[in-house]
């Protein structure tokens, strides 16, 4: 069992995981963005799952009962455990 | 005493505010209470939509009701939910603080939506919440203890079924229930920082616990569509298939209805004309008039079927999928994920969404969204490339099963796409770039509302006809009159419209425009069509309606197809893919730019951009038909 953490941007289609942390990224919107992303969901403890990925392109991820599309910056963002 | 009964002050007629997360069903109730009383303007100053309306309860009280756009949360990320924040609290100037807030959640997604419930209350005002959409979560096997929940929340919890006639009942006993004896104040914003979103989303997944149970696991119908139609190879060519669908439909399903409004303004001109004998008012009315307006007319029934699609589309939740699907391609050349939405309103008409590029935060972003969103083909469009597919086009099949007309359609559609992301590109290399934010939600599938659907059909021909009626007839009108003064002199070879101010101005354009092989006939129905493009198809009804052609209810297409070259009518495609025959927009990029040097810089490069693609495709035509 590893207890590794990753980004939300690595996991692949299909794949389960909890949400640890949100780390604000200084050049893509900063705290604005994080904290978005807070209130969509995406908030330590919480289960998510990515739906599907387009090659290069955004992440559908489920959290809760809501689907969020996603981009790769973005979720870089989410670091999470995964399953 | 006087508290006794509830006060109805006689000059006061309650405010609600209606609030919630996009995709909550807010604005189905929103016209389920109010039916049609409702007023659209704009909030003062911004180009934001306003919606407000008023209702009777069934104990006879008198509500004003107001619909506020959609929001995620008070800590407001675009215009649109600094909005919803201002009025809410009552800080925005010219707006009445509401009485009451009406929240509006989502009952099959109250983990997100109950967020925004619990941010409000901390603003202290009276509240009300409809649970919307319970039919469905019930179907889910999500069952809810409105009691357990209207306890934990403190405040009434109603259901409700914007979608179904008597679904706000619950509602309406509620509001008659509650009392507004004095104007309420709310709380400084700052009290909805004063707990964490960490915090509050605790308290929310405590709540869930103690009020909501699952009792079945239905499996989940829209991630079962989503696996096909979000699919890496699958989607794309999903998209695809459907975008040539529509194209096809446009050209296909419109030709009956099309025959029967031709037939129908061929008749009521002959009939005008019998009644009115030969004379000046003669040529106004059949030749300006019924010529001009009949052939835009025309093209009604194949802008409902393209908003028909494009409605159906929006409805059952499938746009934000394909703007998923394309924020890949968007990305790439430095446009945000959002701009998809502003963008694809622009295929109706380029002035919402230059308007809707409002809610981009980024100001680069949203300026290139601007700069491009003309170059979508809008529905005004449309009736110009009809008219000349129509003339130039042969009625054949291609691959075995496309027709060649609907393929041109797709192909005029993908040029303004391609160039639209060519521009965006260009705009995008000369500053510095950064990535934006996406953070769209997938709203679940739902079937189709044929009320909201046909409304929205209505609401489209309305617009339509209007423009046909106001400011396409009033083009008309003075094109007839400049058309038709001065006469011919005696000896006259040509047709009485050459000698005429509007044929000297056709006449001298022409020194332009014959390099890409356009006719005076063409220059002069080019002028008036900066009004708005499907005013050149009115104009050219009538420019060759005075030219000869005398016979009442001749058809256009046939007339330039006779009297133009191949080479002529497709390089006036290729024209009207990029030029900016729009006033409006141009006036409108100003506005909403803050600056008329924006307006300049489109004109400017989107005619340069459609001399360009005519002279090209003109020279081209030209050489393979060995002219």
């Amino acid at each position: 069992m590893t207890l590794a953490l990753s980004t939300l941007d690595s996991l692949k289609a299909g794949q389960s995981a909890t949400v640890v942390h949100l780390a604000p990224n200084a050049q893509h919107g900063g705290v604005d963005v994080q904290r978005r992303l807070m209130e969509l969901g995406f908030v330590p403890g919480e289960r998510i799952r990515v739906l599907k990925r387009v090659l290069g392109g955004p992440l559908a991820v489920k959290v809760g009962e809501s689907t969020f599309a996603l981009r790769r910056f973005e979720a870089a963002m989410v670091s999470i455990k995964a399953d | 005493m006087e508290q006794q009964a509830p006060t109805r002050a006689p000059a006061r007629t309650p405010l609600v505010a209606l609030l919630g997360n996009p995709n909550c069903g807010k604005t189905a109730l929103f016209n389920r209470l109010t039916g049609s009383r409702q007023k659209v303007a704009n909030y003062a100053g911004v180009t934001i939509e306003r919606k407000e309306g008023s209702f009777t309860s069934p104990a006879g009280r008198a509500f004003r009701v107001l619909d506020l756009p959609g929001a995620y949360s008070l800590t407001a990320q675009t215009p649109d939910e600094g909005i919803t924040r201002d009025v809410v609290a009552g800080l925005r100037a010219g707006e009445q603080a509401p009485d009451a807030v009406l929240c509006v959640v989502n009952a099959t997604n109250l983990r997100l939506n109950l967020r925004l419930v619990l941010e409000l209350k901390r603003l202290g005002l009276p509240m009300v919440l409809a649970l919307n959409m319970v039919d469905v979560a019930r179907k889910r096997g999500i069952e809810i203890d409105t009691l357990k929940l209207s306890q934990e929340l403190g405040m009434p919890v109603v259901e409700t079924v914007a979608i179904q006639s008597g679904g706000e009942q619950a509602l309406l006993a509620e509001l008659d229930r509650m009392v507004f004896a004095e104007a309420v104040k709310a709380r400084p914003l700052a009290a909805i920082d004063e707990v964490s979103v960490e915090d509050t989303q605790r308290e929310v997944r405590r709540i869930l616990a103690a009020a909501v149970s699952t009792t079945k696991d239905t499996g989940n119908l829209t991630e079962k569509i989503d696996n096909v139609v979000l699919h890496p190879v699958a989607g794309p060519i999903i998209l695809a298939a459907l975008m040539f669908l529509i194209f096809q439909a446009v050209f296909s399903w419109a030709g009956t209805p099309m025959d029967l409004i031709e037939a129908g303004v061929g008749g009521l001109g002959e009939m005008v004309g019998n009644l009115l004998g030969e004379g000046v008012l003669h040529s106004l009315i059949v030749d300006g008039i019924i010529a001009g307006v009949g052939s835009v007319l025309v093209f009604l029934p194949q802008i409902l079927i393209l908003f028909f699609f494009i409605l159906l589309l929006e409805d059952v939740g499938y746009l934000p999928r394909a703007a998923f699907l394309l924020d890949r391609i968007m990305g790439s050349v430095g446009l945000s994920g959002r701009a998809f939405l502003p963008l694809l309103s622009s295929f109706a008409c380029a002035i919402p969404g230059v308007m809707a590029a409002r809610t981009i935060q980024n100001p680069r972003d949203r300026l290139v969204t601007i700069m491009i969103a003309p170059l979508m083909t809008c529905s005004a469009r449309l009736p110009v490339y009809a008219l000349l597919i129509a003339a130039f086009i042969p009625d054949q099949t291609v691959a075995g099963f496309l027709n060649l007309k609907g393929v041109v359609l797709f192909v005029l559609y993908m040029a303004g796409i391609v160039s639209a992301m060519a521009v965006a590109w260009v705009m995008k290399r000369r500053s510095e770039y950064k990535q934006q934010a996406l953070m769209l939600e997938l709203p679940a599938y739902h079937w189709p509302q044929p009320g909201a659907l046909a409304s929205g059909l209505w609401e489209r021909a309305k617009i339509f006809l209007m423009r046909v009626g106001t400011l396409i007839l009033t083009m008309m009108i003075l094109l007839w009159l400049l058309s038709s003064f001065p006469g011919a002199p005696e000896g006259a070879t040509h047709p009485p419209i050459y000698y005429s101010v509007a044929g000297m101005i056709g006449r001298a354009l022409e020194v332009i425009l014959a390099p890409i092989g356009f006719n005076w006939q063409i220059a002069i129905a080019l002028v008036p069509g900066m009004a708005a493009r499907e005013v050149a198809v009115g104009a050219l009804g009538t420019v060759y309606a005075l030219s000869g052609g005398d016979e009442v209810g001749d058809l256009l297409a046939p007339m330039i197809a006779q009297s133009w070259s191949l080479a002529t009518g497709l390089a006036l495609l290729a024209w009207y893919v990029y030029a900016p025959h729009c006033l409006p927009t141009l006036a409108t990029v100003a506005r909403e730019t803050g600056s008329r040097k924006y307006a300049w810089i489109m004109a400017g490069y989107m005619f340069g951009l459609a001399y360009a693609a005519a002279f090209i495709v003109y020279r081209v035509t030209l050489a393979f038909t060995g002219a």
